[in-house]
């Protein structure tokens, strides 16, 4: 008698449960106000990263095509996987004295993991992060990019 | 006239072999090989080869300065990042005996639990995959989110986020940081009722995990399986509370304990767990007292020349980093005990004479990460 009894307890707490699971499921199916998913790319145009995003390093540069970096190199020294190179020339000012200035700064975007250290480390705060991330590319040579734009110099009271 | 040939007759139930399961297999959440000897459908013993995503990150960090470190850990068990980037702040905070503002101790703590919740989240989205029961993965996955973008918004990265450096933090947090916890907070209140009603109570899901993969108190204790799972067998061993750092000894919580020690109990203490974190960032969000988000620190770190050890709680269980210094900015050996790899030593013996498919359920509810295994 009691394992009869038994049997059908287990037959009915098994339905319950499965019920109550339902009831989860079905609330989502008939509330479709409730669906979370982002149509991407449509969505593309309206799609916005949060600021601090890290998508892409730049060197930001003003209107007068100038930045902030010095060619100190620093932020080649601190980072963990080589992914900046800095290429820097030296010229004489007209005053006789020898100044570094930067010739290349190269960046490659394959080989960083952004972990931030160059853009917290650079005393003249001359990068900083995009919100790209749109990274996908047909050859790898593409994600090698020179940070400072042709034809650019340094702001002027930048030591 | 025909011969008659009397061949052996091998039943498939007598005898043993082998299967790979893995290292490309979904159950095993990522590149884990597990050479399973098996007789018929019960599984006789089980070898696990690890070294499949090995990446040396422990050679790696022989050449790194104790910044670049930290970036290389997060690498390690993704889903507690944080928790592992706290690890080796610890550690060099501790031996340069540097003390650190109240309010970086504060974030640190709230984003650790926040840190735990999205990986007791997806442990919960792949234990109810890997049993059947694919709805939970969506809804997993959608709450997670929430974490996500709290993260996203103040540190710029979704998973690795290496936003501690030691003496504090990479910067300060976003302003909408509080609101949008406390938001979450409330969302996943409710939403972790869902989670009860769609899997705990669940016939099938009861009848798969009860009694699955005993594992004894003394098992535990031998094997050294830390974290929820250890706690499951009624181990006592949360290092928040046993050895408190950050602000835990200011927070009110419980330490999870269960006895029963198999899958089931494994399951209701990482679920209990996701309450209790959130008790916790309830009470210091609130809280976060006003100053520098970093301590002063030299830029380059030389930690004076000796051995040191620093272990956290992280979601899967007890992180614990051995450091050897001489003096330079480098460290001459740096071994990290990672959970996953201590918790896996235990598969083998709980699995045995279970079917395979309580392998799946028993490999899930260790919550085993592979990256952490293999470092
Ligand atoms: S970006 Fe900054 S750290 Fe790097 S070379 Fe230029 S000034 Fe120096
Ligand atoms: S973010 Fe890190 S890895 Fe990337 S370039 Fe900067 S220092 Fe190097």
């Amino acid at each position: 008698m009691n394992s009869i009894y038994t049997y059908f307890a287990d037959i009915f707490h098994g339905l319950k449960s499965l019920l109550i699971g339902m009831s989860v499921t079905g609330r989502y199916f008939f509330s479709p106000g409730q669906i979370v998913t982002q149509q991407y790319p449509e969505n593309r145009k309206t799609l916005k990263m949060f600021d601090r995003f890290k998508g892409d390093l730049i060197m930001p540069h003003d209107a007068n095509n100038q930045h902030r970096c010095t060619g100190c190199g620093i932020c080649e020294t601190n980072c963990p996987n080589g992914s900046i190179e800095v290429i820097s020339d030296r010229i004489e000012l007209p005053d006789g004295k020898k100044k570094r200035i930067i010739d290349k700064h190269i960046y490659h975007l394959g080989m960083c993991t952004f972990c931030s250290l160059c853009v917290k480390t650079c005393p003249s705060d001359a990068l900083a992060w995009d919100q790209t991330f749109e990274h996908a590319v047909f050859d790898r040579s593409k994600l090698t990019k020179i940070l400072n734009k042709p034809g650019s110099s340094i702001i002027k009271d930048i030591e | 006239m025909k011969e008659i040939i009397n061949l052996p007759v091998h039943s498939i139930e007598e005898e043993e072999y082998h299967i790979n399961m893995g290292p490309q297999h979904p159950s095993t959440h990522g590149v884990l090989r597990l050479v399973v000897t098996l007789q018929g459908e019960t599984v006789k013993k089980v070898q696990p080869h690890c070294g499949y995503i090995h990446r040396g990150i422990e050679k790696m960090c022989e050449k790194d300065t104790y910044q670049q470190i930290i970036h290389l850990t997060d690498r390690m068990d993704y889903l507690s990042a944080h928790i592992n980037n706290h690890a080796v702040c610890l550690l060099v905070e501790g031996a340069l005996e540097v003390e650190v503002p109240e309010r970086v101790k504060y974030i640190r703590t709230i984003i650790d639990e926040l840190n735990r919740i999205a990986s007791h989240q997806l442990w919960w989205c792949s234990f109810g995959m890997d049993l059947g029961g694919l709805t939970c993965f969506f809804y997993g996955l959608r709450d997670r989110e929430h974490i996500l973008d709290i993260f996203e918004e103040s540190f710029g990265s979704r998973l690795l986020h290496s936003y501690y450096t030691p003496g504090g933090l990479m910067q300060d947090i976003h302003p909408n940081f509080q609101k949008r916890t406390k938001d979450f907070i409330k969302y996943f209140r409710k939403k972790i009722k869902d989670y009860d009603k769609l899997l705990s109570g669940n016939v099938i899901f009861e009848n798969r995990s009860q009694g699955i993969g005993v594992m004894s108190k003394e098992d535990a204790i031998n094997y050294g399986v830390s974290g929820p799972s250890g706690r499951a067998s009624g181990w006592s061993c949360d290092i928040r509370k046993k050895y408190p750092y950050g602000v835990y000894d200011k927070a009110e919580f419980n330490e999870i304990l269960r006895t029963d020690g198999d899958t089931y109990g494994r399951y209701m203490v990482r679920m209990d767990e996701m309450r209790e974190s959130m008790k916790i960032i309830e009470q210091l969000i609130d809280n976060i007292p006003e100053g520098d988000y970093t301590a002063k620190m030299k830029p380059i770190i030389k930690l004076p020349a000796g051995e040191y050890y620093q272990r956290v709680e992280s979601a899967r269980g007890e992180l614990g980093i051995y450091c050897i210094s001489d003096g330079n900015k480098t460290p001459v050996r740096m071994k990290f005990r990672t959970p996953s790899f201590v918790n896996l030593g235990v598969l083998d013996k709980l699995s045995r004479d279970m079917k395979i498919a309580d392998l799946v359920a028993i490999g899930a509810s260790l919550d085993l990460v592979i990256p952490d295994i293999d470092r």
